[in-house]
């Protein structure tokens, strides 16, 4: 069997069609009711709560942190203050994304890393002759996301922290009820919305104090459906989907750059890291690839569909394959998600596009298959993300 | 009747290379003899029913890496072949505590993970390096070994080629093949691990059928076999044949009896018989003579340059040579009839760990105590045991309800001090099953009947010199273009007309047909 | 100090002092920092007891690179070198005993004392050992080949090594690729019968590593202590007269005389590494040093674990630096004698103790010295290699008095229960004693004084990472294009402008100076 998360006793009941997926060796649920779609207008329009548990957690103590994180991260650790989050890829030596994920300032020299993957192997090695110790606490941590509009006065309601004065991607120590946890102002939904870390004994309390708390305002618990079209929307890379981590792709052509991934803001050059200089030859050449967002034009999706007396079939659940993206006949890249946005009412998806052809307002073409038949629809290159509420980071 | 006839080919042996050999020759139109000394071919390759009921396999008992062309080529499958998974592989250890490593990765990782939380990210690291690096030898694997002393234009062309695969890997694939080859599976495996029974059983691959300890440097390069299996993981290359290893030699014999192979049993050939200097058939150790075009040699270099042909057609040299090959048996077999399932202490009761392997290696200190005792003559105290139970695997190898557990064992040296007798086969039929009810204690009263093959047997009834399962030790200098020996790796021999095809020739070891298939070929290109 | 310097050599053993020599030579201006208070790293000679000297480190040298003595006129230095004759002494329990001598035919009767079937093999043996060591001197001489380097000048080296490797005939080639990657047990079993004679030769093959005859690349080390010795002299063994430290004196010398300058008690902390490149030197106490070049004569783990702050390196690379194996196995008991000892086997005074004296009855006594070992214990009976220097060399001890130096095998740098402390320390000394007694009965008795150097002694007094003499062990996985990590065999690193010059670098380890003669060269070739 795989294991549950610590919220296990609590989401397994919920979980009306036992819809489950893995994911890090966790059960998760997909959806809890029987379509998702309530769960992700929760996300847009009320509050979700979602077992974020299987995430990977590290707590890094030490006189060296900072030399350490500067050293694996491509961001400017020195630069991350007291209690601020940062989001940020890590990369091997030559320069390729190993992982992704958020930093949390916790004290002076202390730091959590959260990962999608396991980490802690090549954490060790980077630590190597540093002064810091790292800590798995990936079982011991229990985690969950609260997100959409309503998530603020939720927590305002059942902890003692004042979320009104939390800026985005900070982060603020309180008890719910009298729990001890880390709130952080973050979210993989692109919208208004904290990730609450506790301590994994006591996570069912948590759980109940957070339903009982955000009845009155709409709280629903969700699944990975909702929170996979929320994303898509966010334009918020998913690993082993929109890019296969640097240590576990086989071939060179599966390594991006963080660059490649449109995460070039995120990387210093000025500093030095662990992959920094291939990094730098990259900037001066100019990435291969940009990672982009795509609109599908509804005129040409409805006409593809009309050859076959249809009307558009919508992906009301966000794929994960790799579609071929062409310009004429030649093809010039590759979308790796993609959905129906309902609140933007249109088909959208993420993909992979040479440089050439990665400018926004570029016209491609998207493979849909159609009745069997691979057919193309016209595209539009967008800049991400698709959807960019006020309120996020207000 | 058979002495009438002219053969293109005859084969001495029927182990599973000799038949593969002989199916490939007869697929290209030649007529085609085996003869078997025994009455069931298979070799090392059988299965019999020692107790009446009970199917062993006697000697080999997991399929590792048949390849998958052989499979392809021959439409075993249709005739016969069935391989089942085997997905587990369970080591206890002494302080009841366990390492499973399960098919699931998930299961895998977090049961390495209560281990060392490090080791479990290291595994997943450690399968890539090592799936590059078995896609790489790949290509060895396959083709006659280059002989690199050479001046022939296509030895150096091979040469330059594989010269060029090599040097073109990537750095850090090349410089981790460069350590395979030259460490010990313990040093090559403590660079990546800390987990003792996660290091001890990986190391134990790296040691079968060799004389090394998991400590000695050259062990290491074995250690990809496993993941070789892995790159042609959709034909199950690893793993248990339903019926018993006898199948797969069975299912081999019926492709070659349909590509019009005879197949003899109980016909001993007591030597190769030559005129002017070329093979011309073989004598019956009751005189009959046969006479064929070719003759192929399926049994080890020692028994056929040694004891078939006589030594006044071989030059002194290449006598040398097979006189220094080293072919030293380390391994023993037990079969155990079983009245019931063993009870593990650590993971008690029936469970999924039971259909796969159990190995006894809780740590690399017990390996190499294990060996050091074979080192100075004695069989292990407290061996090396890899151990699998068909009857979970395949209900019809045991009566309904009973079992077989098939048991190999190392060290157990050919030359054992005082030799081996009797008294010494029971004394290492206790050693092994002491050791394994330290692990599972209802294992005494479970036994039927124990069947102890010591390497002696493995010479005296299956025809292996010394005892060694491989035909020839797995050691570095005895590899490639060097086995058996140098200039005639290419399964020709100094006696125009005779050939070898068994697991002494490259790439040797295991039920892969590897051998057997490649020197098919080369005899066609000879023809 | 207001001088800046071209290049810092750090640590001023042997190779280190051959790099500054020659590194100077070219014009540079060159300064050595020293930990202790003498040069010479393991090239040292002390007086431990009043009147007593001994060669704490390397008590002899099997071969110096032969250019250096010339280029840096040794010998007008104070350099003179002894070759031991007979080359080792072997007794054994049972009264025999056997001695290998420089003349071969020397040898080859004292083998037919044993053995007329061995003494028939001798010659055949000796000139295969001439055979595969003339190819490895050959790969000494140069750098080791960049095995994956795209460059046509490295792919010509190759081919190179290849068509020299061809040249030695067809059945020869085969010969010697046979028996690179043999065990010693094998190698001299296909050849020989007598215990104590292929004892004596096997021990060649495991000094200094953590491995039995039994294991694979002990038949390469035993090539490797043979490589430049002329066919026939097997286990040969050189002295410095004076003692070792003489060779460092003369080396120190030659060096200042072309201008290098040389400070002792100068402990370096760190290396100073700025904008990617090594800039200098910081030494304990504060003061820095700044230089265009580095140059470490400290082991690969001391130089890049220890001396650089680890953010300057890569990950993969500190990862292989990692993993380096020293296994420390050596351990050095020193004793002062009131009379020589006296063989059972050979009594009295002779040339048998002017030789090395080697207790090492048979392979598998060797063997089973390692089994001990392998489970972290000092040997129950060790191997050892002896010389008595103040024969030939009266001036190392009183009037009638001696010197004997012992190399111990095995005595595990790790133990499995506990450390290196006194009363272990102790206890190492007993057993060596006793080892010996076995031997020499009056050993005991003639004993004035006694020096014990465990391997954490060996550590903690020369700098050597677990007490590895030879800078890491010289198993084949850490040779050639493998040592000192792979991809980083031409003696530069990571980081611009910092160089290693020690026995970590290949050709590996002994007195011979090799790898600093090569260094040197690496270096110029850069700097220009």
């Amino acid at each position: 069997m795989l294991r549950g998360t610590p919220f296990h006793e609590r989401t397994a009941p919920l979980c009306q069609a036992q819809n489950w997926r893995r994911w890090a060796g966790y059960l998760a649920a997909s959806s809890y009711e029987l379509t998702h779609d309530r769960e992700y207008y929760a996300i847009r329009s009320a509050a979700a709560l979602i077992d974020v548990s299987p995430l990977y957690k590290y707590v890094i103590r030490g006189s060296d942190a900072v030399r350490f994180l500067n050293r694996v991260l491509t961001r400017d650790v020195a630069g991350c203050d007291m209690h601020q989050v940062m989001y940020g890829p890590w990369c091997n030596e030559a320069g390729k994304v190993i992982d992704d994920g958020t930093l949390q300032r916790l004290g002076e020299e202390s730091f959590r890393l959260t990962s999608a993957e396991p980490n802690l192997r090549w954490l060790c090695d980077n630590a190597f002759g540093l002064r810091v110790t790292i800590e798995d606490d990936s079982d011991t941590t229990a985690a969950l996301a609260l997100q959409g509009p309503t998530s603020r006065e939720i927590l305002n309601n059942v902890s003692d922290a004042d979320l009104d004065s939390l800026k985005y991607f900070r982060l603020a120590f309180a008890r719910a009820g009298n729990i001890p946890v880390t709130i952080t102002r973050t979210g993989y939904t692109g919208d208004l919305g904290y990730e609450i870390w506790a301590d994994a004994q006591q996570a069912i309390r948590l759980w109940d104090i957070l339903m009982d708390g955000g009845r009155s305002y709409g709280i629903t618990p969700s699944g990975i459906y909702a929170l996979d079209v929320a994303r898509v929307e966010a334009g918020l890379l998913l690993i082993g989907v929109d890019y296969i981590p640097a240590n576990r792709a086989l071939i060179e052509a599966r390594k991006s750059s963080p660059f490649e991934l449109g995460l070039g803001w995120a990387v210093r050059l000025e500093k030095g890291f662990v992959g920094q200089e291939a990094l730098l030859e990259e900037w001066q050449r100019g990435p291969a690839w940009q990672f982009k967002g795509l609109e599908l034009d509804w005129n040409s999706l409805e006409k593809v569909y009309a050859e076959f007396g249809l009307p558009p079939e919508l992906p009301m659940i966000a794929w994960r394959t790799s579609v071929p993206v062409y310009a004429g006949a030649a093809q010039v890249g590759y979308a790796t998600s993609g959905c129906w946005s309902p609140t933007l009412k249109k088909y959208i998806a993420l993909a992979h596009l040479r440089s050439a052809h990665a400018e926004r307002g570029t016209s491609v073409e998207m493979e849909v298959t159609v009745e069997h038949r691979r057919k193309k629809a016209a595209a539009r290159v967008v800049d991400l993300p698709f959807f960019d509420p006020e309120r996020k980071r207000s | 009747m058979a002495a009438e006839k002219r053969y293109d080919a005859v084969i001495i042996g029927g182990g599973h290379n000799g038949l593969v050999t002989a199916a490939y020759l007869a697929r290209a139109g030649k007529r085609v003899l085996v003869l078997e000394r025994r009455h069931l071919v298979g070799g090392s390759a059988v299965t019999e029913e020692i107790v009446p009921g009970f199917k062993f396999s006697a000697l080999s008992y997991v399929v590792s890496l048949l390849r998958p062309e052989i499979i392809r080529d021959l439409e075993l499958p249709r005739h016969g072949l069935e391989l089942l998974p085997l997905e587990s592989t369970m080591t206890p250890m002494p302080n009841g505590d366990y390492l499973v490593r399960w098919a699931d990765h998930d299961l895998t990782r977090r049961e390495l993970y209560r281990h060392s939380p490090r080791d479990a990210e290291a595994y997943d690291d450690f399968g890539k390096l090592m799936f590059h690096l078995a896609f790489a030898m790949k290509s060895i694997l396959g083709i006659v070994p280059p002989n690199p002393t050479s001046l022939n234009p296509k030895d150096l062309l091979s040469l330059l080629k594989l010269g060029k695969h090599y040097l073109g890997l990537p750095a850090e694939q090349f410089y981790a093949l460069c350590k395979l080859m030259t460490m010990s599976a313990a040093d090559f495996l403590d660079e990546w691990f800390e987990t003792e029974p996660l290091k001890a059983t990986m190391s134990a691959s790296g040691v079968i059928g060799t004389f090394l300890g998991v400590r000695s440097p050259g062990t290491a390069y074995v250690l990809l076999h496993h993941y070789m299996g892995e790159i042609d993981g959709v034909f199950r290359a690893w793993g248990f044949a339903r019926g018993g290893t006898g199948a797969v030699s069975e299912s081999i014999a019926a492709a070659a009896r349909e590509f019009g192979v005879e197949v003899r049993t109980e016909a001993t050939v007591a030597q190769v018989l030559a005129k002017n200097n070329r093979a011309v058939g073989v004598a019956l150790d009751d005189g009959e003579e046969i006479h064929a075009r070719v003759v192929v040699s399926g049994v080890d270099p020692k028994l056929t340059f040694l004891k078939m042909v006589d030594p006044q057609h071989l030059p002194t040299d290449f006598l040398h040579a097979i006189r220094r090959f080293k072919i030293r048996g380390s391994s023993g077999k037990v079969n155990l009839a079983l009245g019931e399932l063993p009870n593990f202490t650590c993971l008690p009761g029936v469970g999924p760990h039971l259909r796969g392997a159990i190995s006894i290696s809780p740590s690399l200190e017990y390996m190499e105590r294990a060996y050091d005792d074979a080192k100075y003559g004695n069989f292990s105290r407290r061996p090396y045991m890899d151990i699998i139970i068909p009857s979970m695997i395949d209900p019809g190898m045991a009566p309904p309800g009973k079992h077989v557990m098939s048991i190999f064992v190392q060290w157990a040296p050919f030359e054992l001090n005082g030799g081996w007798n009797d008294e010494q086969r029971e004394a290492f039929g206790n050693a092994v099953v002491d050791t394994l009810a330290e692990f599972a204690p209802n294992l005494k009263n479970a036994i039927i009947h124990r069947h102890v093959v010591t390497p002696w047997d493995m010479q005296e009834e299956y025809g292996l010199t010394q005892g060694n399962i491989f035909h020839g030790e797995l050691s570095l200098h005895q590899l490639f273009f060097m086995r058996p020996v140098h200039r005639w790796a290419d399964y020709r021999t100094p006696l125009k007309h005779l050939y070898q095809c068994g697991s002494g020739t490259h790439p040797g070891g295991g039920i892969t047909g590897a051998s057997g298939r490649l020197a098919a070929l080369n005899i066609l290109k000879d023809w | 100090m207001n001088d800046t310097y071209d290049a810092i050599v750090i640590g001023a053993g042997h190779n280190g002092l051959i790099t500054a020599a020659y590194v100077a030579k070219a014009g540079l201006r060159v300064l050595v920092l020293e930990r202790r208070e003498l040069v010479g790293g393991t090239a040292v000679t002390e007086e431990v007891f009043p009147g007593f000297k001994f060669d704490t480190g390397a008590h002899r040298i099997s071969r110096l690179y032969p250019p250096l003595v010339t280029d840096l006129k040794l010998a007008d230095h104070g350099l003179e070198l002894l070759p031991l004759d007979p080359t080792v002494f072997a007794p054994t329990l049972d009264g025999g005993h056997l001695s290998l001598w420089r003349n071969p035919e020397n040898t080859i009767d004292a083998i037919r004392q044993l053995s007329d079937k061995d003494a028939a093999s001798w010659n055949g043996f000796a000139a295969l050992v001439a055979k595969a060591t003339g190819l490895l001197e050959t790969l000494y001489e140069s750098s080791p080949p960049e095995a994956l380097s795209k460059k046509r000048k490295d792919r010509w080296a190759m081919l190179r090594m290849a068509g020299r490797l061809r040249r030695l005939g067809k059945r020869d080639m085969v010969e010697v690729l046979r028996i690179l990657p043999m065990t010693a047990v094998e190698l001299l079993d296909e050849w020989f019968e007598t215990d104590v004679l292929k004892g004596t030769l096997g021990a060649a093959g495991i000094t200094g590593i953590f491995q039995g005859p039994m294991a694979a690349g002990t038949a390469y080390l035993f090539l490797h202590q043979h490589v430049g010795t002329k066919q026939g002299i097997l286990r040969p063994a050189l002295r410095v007269r004076g003692g070792t430290g003489r060779l460092a004196q003369a080396l120190a010398g030659a060096a200042r005389s072309l201008g290098v300058t040389i400070r002792t008690g100068a402990w370096v902390e760190r290396i100073i590494v700025e904008d990617g490149r090594a800039a200098g030197v910081a030494l304990v106490g504060g003061e820095e040093i700044v230089a265009r070049q580095v140059i470490s004569n400290a082991d690969p783990k001391r130089t890049f674990l220890d001396l650089v702050d680890p953010v300057n390196l890569g990950t993969e690379f500190l990862r292989r630096v990692r993993n380096i194996k020293f296994n420390g196995v050596c351990a050095r008991v020193n004793l002062a004698l009131g009379e020589l000892p006296d063989f059972s086997s050979l009594p009295g005074d002779g040339p048998h103790l002017r030789g090395l004296i080697s207790i090492s009855p048979s392979l598998r006594y060797l063997e089973r010295a390692f089994d001990d070992a392998k489970y972290g214990e000092l040997s129950r009976e060790p191997f050892l290699e002896a010389v008595i220097p103040s024969l030939t060399d009266p001036s190392l001890a009183p009037q009638g008095k001696h010197v004997m130096s012992i190399l111990v095998q095995y005595a595990p740098y790790h133990l499995k229960d506990g450390v290196w402390d006194e009363s272990r320390c102790d206890a190492l000394g007993d057993r060596v004693v006793e080892t010996l007694a076995k031997y020499a009965p009056n050993i005991e008795s003639a004993i004035l004084h006694r020096q014990v150097l465990t391997p954490l002694d060996l550590e903690l007094v020369f700098g050597l990472t677990e007490g590895n003499i030879y800078h890491g062990e010289m198993t084949l996985d850490q040779l050639i294009f493998m040592r000192p990590v792979p991809g980083w065999a031409r003696y530069n690193a990571p980081i611009k402008d910092l160089y290693l010059c020690g026995a970590g670098t290949h050709p590996g380890g002994g007195v011979t100076g090799a790898p600093g003669y090569n260094a040197a060269r690496e270096i110029l070739k850069r700097v220009k």
